[in-house]
This record gives C-alpha cells, structure tokens and sequence, in this order.
C-alpha cells in the first residue's frame, strides 16, 4: 500500500503527513515487555514485567536509577534504553557537579526529548526504539513522564506502556483519581496489580516483575524481590503456587529434612539404566 | 641539534608570549564586602570605591548586583573581571528562565557554578582577580556562601572579603547571632564598615547596603559613615613612639 512507499527512511514524509520510521520506532516499543508507573503528590512507583528468554538466562534489565532522584522504566529495544540511561545519568551528575543539586526532572526529560527528535531529522541515524517511563521528584513534587521515540514527551498521574498494556491502562483508569493522595505502599500495591492485569492469567510472582520506588526522603531504589513477594501474598493470588511445593513438603517431612526432597521425589523418573 | 623539544600549543596560556593574554595582576580593584544572615534574608555591604594602585579613582562603582530571582553577588578585586562574572551569570539565568518550568537556580546553585567558574579558570593559570560574595534567599532557605580567585569556597552565617576577614570577621564572630532584626543586622555591618573606613587605605566614605529576602532584593542608595577623628590618641600619634635612629 501507500505505506510501503514512504517509509524506507525517516526524513521521508509520506503524503498524508506521517513519518512510518517514527511510527515503526513506536511499534518497537508496543512489542516490548510491559511497563508501568504511577505517581501520588509525594511517591511515584515504576514497575515491569522481567521475562527471561529461558529458565537459564538471567532477566534483562529493565529499570535504571538516573540519580537518587530520577529513575526510569522502558519498554522496547532495551540497548537502546541503556544507552539513553546512560546519558541521562550523565546529564544528572553534571548538573549535581556543577549546581551541587539535583537536575529537576523536567528539564531532564525535555532534554531527552530533544535527543529523541534529532534522529527523527537526521537521514543517517534511526529513532530510538525504545519508551521511557521517566520517575522524578523536584522542587514542584513527583512527576511521572514518558518519552516516546517521536520525541515527544507527556506527564502522566499513571500510564502503562509495552505488551499487553491495555490492560493495565484500564486497571490504571479506574482508580487514577486515588492516587494523588494514596500513601507509598498502596501505591506500590497498585503497581503490582496493574502488572499483574498484563499478565493476564498468569502466575504473579516476584520473580518476573520488578519494582522501583522514589519518594520525598526515599531515594530512587528497586526493592528487592524478598519484598515483593510478601507484598504479592498479602493478594493472595498465589494459592495455586502452594499446591506443588505443599506436596513435596509433606514427602519431605517423612524424611525430616528438605534436603532429601530430590531423593524422595523419584517417583517413577528414574533414568533407564542401559 | 634540533631535538623534538615539548612544544606549547599556538594558544597556551603557559610560556613568555602568553602572558599578555592572562591576569597577572589586577588594575582597578574593590576593597572588602561584608556580608550577615539575619531574621530575614541576607544583608551585604561594599562602598563605591574603585582604586587604581594606590590612587582612589572611581567613587561610584556599585560592587553588588542582583542575580535572578533569588540571589545577591557582592565582589572585591578586579572590576573588569567582576564585570565579566556578570555577563556569565546573566546567560546563566537567561537560559534558565528560558527553560520557562517553574524551576528557577537558586543561591546554593549560583554559588556552585561561580565556584566552578573560579576554580578553573585559576587551573588554566588565568584567574577572575576576584573574591566574590553571593547570599541570597529561596523557599525560605537562606544561604550565604564566598568563593575565592583561586576556587576556595564555604558558606557560613556571616562572609568578608579582603581586609574584611581581619576586621569585620572578628567583630561579627562576637556580635552576631540568629534572627538578628534588620536594624541590628544594619548597625552590625555599619559598625565593621566603620572598623574598615578607618583602617583600609582602600576604602572609601561611600557605601552601599543591599538586603535579599524571600520577596526580593533592595539595595540602598549610596550614604556615608559619620566618623570621629578626634581621639586623643590621634592627635598626637607619634607623641609616645620610640626612635629608631
């Protein structure tokens, strides 16, 4: 179709006005894990879904501390994310050097903005595929922005971005208007239930998402995954996760240490011997 | 022979032709600033003088300005070079407003990039002849803060330059204490302006008081310090000194 036309490179517009490489860019990060954040006067919460290509590999990074005041959550080609958190680090730590206070978030992200709206002008260079969920806190209160590879920028009170976002998003609309006055830990609990409302079904356990916090007196840190999990089981979602680990316990207990579990559970899967 | 011998780079600031383009030593200069927190905000005092070695040539040169919304820069030392700091604190504050954000840098900000403006500039062996004083008010934090030619700066409840740190210093160590009211804050600084009338051969009987506060910056129009020279002491000065020869 026309579409096709257009969009071999990015400062090519097509005729009704659009720029499809900045879209494709887009797409990228529609196609990406989810990510969400929400923000009260005084706390803003980051979450994301941590997939790991297999059992084997480790998780891939997802969320990045920018400074004790900024943090930031992406979705999409997640190199491309690092690269831009390591620049926003950079941005930070000059400003702190030199002003010795922080750089008020806003200003970071207009920053991060112009970065993204250069490569969508530039014939040799490509948008970034990436959104950023950027968390803040300055002089005005906690700030919540995202940055899309269009280069443009918007502040949000909650916003979900990546795979399966939608859903969030919905969860998120429902209960907005709560949020500026929620306090830090039922925000963080409306984090964890938005992520769990792009799961759809599946399991939620600590080990496949990944929280952030950062707050007036609370640095920008990701809490660890200990944490997370307690908060997922005062849900109580996770009664089917007790199911298999309750059978093998009870065999266990016969023994009377846990360590025997491997040697008890042999039930029938002994290996052929040849 | 001609061994490969280190050579400066054409625009080194190092070597003998390079001295006609850095500060060896300052030419029209100001003498001490003083400066207090009080109850309000920040008061600072400087007189109008501008001296040419030892000759007292200009008597109107203001030596404190405003510096966006919320700070007070008062300098001693070279005045072309304290001209200079103001033009790069005025790009300073213009991209700032520019930014249009709500976010505006406030003393503690100002006082950290003039730190390391001064530090610099004295590594590439080209100083800002300049002892600088910059206080100053936001969101109800006040600041106080002094940096040096050569980048030595702190913040403190009261700040002097020059001869200030020997006789002005002293007296507000004594005298000063939190929450002073504006008269006493005034009366404080006039009285170590006085101190530095009598004992500087630099200053002169023309001064300045400027006060920062949370609503903004007020300076005083240009006054003199009433003086009494007739101290027994005085009059007679060598009456009990010991020859020498």
């Amino acid at each position: 179709m026309f579409r096709n036309q257009y969009d071999t490179d990015v400062t090519t517009w097509s005729p009704a006005g659009r720029l499809f490489q900045v879209e494709y860019a887009m797409e990228a990060v529609k196609q990406g894990s989810a990510a969400i954040g929400l923000r009260s006067k005084t706390h803003v919460v980051l979450g994301c879904v941590n997939k790991a290509n297999s059992e084997l590999s480790s998780h891939q990074k997802k969320i990045f501390k920018v400074d004790d005041h900024i943090g930031v959550a992406i979705a999409g080609l997640t190199a491309d994310g690092r690269v831009l958190s390591r620049y926003m680090r950079n941005e930070c730590i000059n400003y702190s050097f030199t002003y010795e206070s922080p750089l008020p978030v806003g200003r970071l992200v207009v920053q991060l903005a112009d970065k993204a709206q250069v490569c969508t002008q530039r014939s040799w260079k490509r948008p970034y595929g990436v959104g950023l969920l950027v968390a803040g806190l300055d002089e005005s209160g906690a700030h919540l922005y995202y940055n899309c590879p269009s280069g443009n920028y918007f502040e949000y009170q909650a916003f979900a971005i990546g795979s399966r976002s939608q859903a969030a998003k919905t969860y998120l609309e429902r209960r907005f208007e709560n949020f500026t006055d929620s306090s830090r830990d039922d925000l963080v609990k409306d984090a964890i239930m938005a992520i769990r409302e792009t799961l759809q079904g599946e399991t939620l356990k600590s080990s496949i998402c990944t929280i952030a916090v950062v707050g007036v007196g609370e640095p920008f840190h990701i809490l660890d995954q200990g944490t997370v999990q307690q908060i997922i089981d005062t849900f109580e979602i996770v009664a089917e996760q007790e199911g298999p680990d309750a059978a093998i316990g009870q065999e266990a207990a016969a023994e009377g240490a846990a360590a025997d579990q491997g040697g008890s559970t042999d039930e029938g899967v002994a290996p052929m011997e040849s | 022979m001609n061994f490969m011998a280190s050579k400066q780079p054409e625009n080194s600031l190092l070597g003998p032709e390079a001295d006609s383009q850095r500060t060896l030593y300052p030419y029209v200069t100001g003498t001490s600033v003083v400066a207090l927190k009080y109850k309000d905000g920040i008061l600072m005092a400087a007189d109008m003088g501008g001296s040419y070695g030892s000759t007292l040539r200009y008597k109107s040169v203001e030596r404190m300005k405003p510096i966006g919304k919320h700070s007070l820069l008062g300098a001693s030392g070279e005045i072309s070079d304290f001209q200079e700091i103001l033009h790069y604190l005025d790009e300073l504050i213009l991209y700032d407003n520019m930014w249009d954000d709500g976010n505006s840098l406030g003393p503690k900000e100002v006082h950290n990039y003039l730190t390391r403006v001064m530090y610099n500039r004295r590594n590439k062996f080209n100083p800002l002849w300049n002892s600088l004083v910059l206080g100053g008010v936001k969101n109800g934090q006040k600041y106080l803060g002094t940096v040096s030619m050569i980048g030595v700066n702190f913040e403190d409840n009261h700040v002097a330059t020059g001869f200030g740190n020997h006789l002005a210093r002293p007296i507000l160590r004594q005298e000063w204490h939190e929450n002073l009211s504006f008269e006493d804050g005034v009366r404080l600084l006039e009285k170590c302006m006085r101190v530095l009338l009598y004992r500087d051969r630099s200053a002169i009987n023309k001064l300045q008081i400027a006060k920062i506060t949370e609503e903004g910056m007020t300076i005083s129009q240009p006054y003199s310090l009433k003086t009494y020279w007739e101290f027994s002491a005085f009059a007679n000065p060598a009456q009990g000194a010991v020859g020498s020869w």
